[in-house]
């Protein structure tokens, strides 16, 4: 590692955060779908699903904070893919500074955009009814393992963003991530689907994580879920870091 | 080594190659450099030396291979075949340090259009790791009549303006070695003889530069040498005089001097830089 890689970083960093702040829309859009799959399914589907919970907003919220992250990530890929075609990504490559950097102050400003998001969605999810009893630990554990999904779906959007040839391209590759938790627990339980269908639910990343968080929302114990949950978020980042490192370097070469 | 110590502030940028070198290894020293992709050879054996502190012009059309080449020497492509070195550092094997003896202008500016024209030039010398960037980006944005735009984001500003800001951002650090891969493509008559202003008072600092273009009258006004690229070598190097003189000597003709369309197009809209008022 460069002995200039945190100082690189935290420039290039602020750079990217710059921004952000100056098109603040991208947080916007990102927080807007999710709100709105939540608006529709606690007032529209909401009613005709079964699901045991007291509130139908309390079993929802976990998917859709998941759905946030998914939509949100698609701007890593679609920033870096800019900065590669406007020509700017090689001018960092040609100067004297830590490589990595360059991508690290993506993901890291990702993971802020992320948390910004996720701050308006859980905003709205308490202004129409959502309630739970977790102490500053259980909020802690949910943020760490929204973290944790971030960074490695983050990792995952720097490949598209390194490799893609067209802005479609780059942004493309977030649509199946936001449409995964719609097959898993996330919107109803899924002793509701038909065999093959709950096979797979069942043993998706998203079921596991939706249901680490429900059960730290509603108090219950964790148990194997969180642990589930917790490998398979290491497992994606670690792919995906690997996978990203291997694109990065063909990009350089 | 040959590194030639470099005051940090552009402002006093005068500074000459050492002296004390007998004979110095050219700034830029090219010998049998190879490249292709998949079938295509793009480079087929380059030689070439740029002496330090002169203007060096790579001349050639479209897909000569200039970009690649300007690539290898900035460490972001590897050569098949051959040896380069840029101030006296070998570029595939000490690719750091040979970036950090460097700056590249690419064939688009590489600025960022997001930041304003100060904060793009603070970044870069904070990657540079220099003290004070942002005296260097006040300095900078003054020397190339920048200072009343410095303030606003890059997307409003005009071609040539962007151009300056992108060669001011390749100043930052004051690297030795700058290449610059077709300057002025792309820009209206003013803001080339901006960017050309700016070439030359780079080259009165005592910086070596690489520039390709396609343009002939660019490298006629600018170079101290020339080479031609042409289906992956160097086929012609040399002075502007020692070019002229591979053809038979000039035949006097009596021509009546029209002005060029050139002329009466910068008298009419005037020459002067624009000083950011776009």
């Amino acid at each position: 590692m460069n002995r200039h890689f945190l100082g690189d970083t935290a420039a290039l960093l602020g750079r990217s955060l710059r921004h952000i702040g100056r098109s603040p829309d991208t947080i916007v859009t990102t927080a807007i779908m999710p709100i709105a799959f939540m608006l529709l399914f606690v007032y529209v589907f909401g009613g005709a699903i079964e699901t045991g919970a007291d509130s139908y907003v309390n079993y929802l919220l976990p998917g859709i904070l998941l759905i946030t992250i998914a939509s949100g990530i698609s701007y890593t890929a679609y920033r870096l893919f800019l900065d590669i075609q406007g020509g700017i990504f090689e001018r960092f490559q040609s100067m004297p500074i830590a490589r990595s950097a360059v991508l690290w102050a993506h993901v890291l400003t990702s993971l802020v955009a992320n948390l910004v998001s996720l701050v308006v969605v859980v905003g709205v999810a308490l202004l129409i009814g959502f309630r739970t009893g977790m102490n500053v630990l259980g909020w802690l554990a949910v943020a760490g393992i929204l973290v944790l999904f971030t960074l490695a779906l983050t990792w995952l959007a720097v490949i598209p963003g390194l490799t893609a040839t067209s802005v479609d391209g780059a942004s493309a590759f977030s649509y199946p991530l936001i449409l995964l938790p719609f097959v898993s627990s996330a919107f109803v339980p899924t002793g509701s689907m038909p065999g093959p269908v709950r096979a797979f639910a069942e043993h998706q990343p998203v079921t596991a994580i939706v249901d680490a968080i429900r059960h730290l929302f509603t108090r219950q114990p964790v148990g194997a879920d969180l642990w589930v949950a917790l490998a398979w978020c290491a497992g994606i980042l670690v792919v995906a870091y690997l996978l990203a490192a291997v694109a990065y370097r063909r990009r350089i070469s | 080594m040959t590194l030639t110590l470099r005051q940090p502030s552009m402002l006093t940028g005068m500074d000459i190659p050492s002296a004390t070198q007998p004979t110095p290894e050219p700034a830029i020293h090219v010998r049998g450099l190879e490249k292709s992709y998949k079938d295509l050879r793009v480079l087929r054996g380059v030689d070439l030396d740029v002496a330090r502190g002169s203007i060096v012009a790579l001349l050639g059309s479209n897909g000569a291979g200039k970009t690649t080449m300007v690539r290898i020497l900035a460490t972001l492509l590897r050569a098949d075949a051959g040896t380069a070195r840029v101030n006296s550092l070998d570029v595939a094997t000490r690719a750091a340090d040979v970036r950090a003896s460097i700056s590249l202008t690419g064939q688009f500016a590489a600025v960022d259009e997001i930041l304003t024209g100060r904060e793009n030039l603070v970044l870069i010398a904070r990657l540079r790791h220099l003290k004070d960037p942002g005296g260097i980006a006040d300095d900078l944005l003054a020397r190339f009549s920048l200072t009343e735009a410095g303030g606003r984001r890059v997307g409003t500003y005009s071609g040539g303006m962007r151009r300056r800001l992108d060669i001011a951002m390749s100043l930052i650090g004051n690297p030795p070695v700058v290449f610059l891969d077709e300057p002025t493509t792309g820009l209206d008559p003013q803001a080339r003889l901006e960017v050309w202003q700016a070439v030359r008072e780079l080259a009165a600092g005592g910086t070596t530069v690489l520039l390709t273009t396609q343009y002939l009258d660019e490298a006629e006004q600018l170079a101290d040498r020339i080479a031609i690229l042409h289906e992956g070598r160097i086929v012609v190097d040399g002075t502007l005089g020692e070019l002229r003189r591979l053809l038979p000597p000039a035949t006097v003709e009596y021509v009546e001097k029209q002005p060029t369309l050139e002329d009466v197009f910068l008298t009419l809209v005037g020459a002067g830089t624009e000083q950011g008022q776009r």
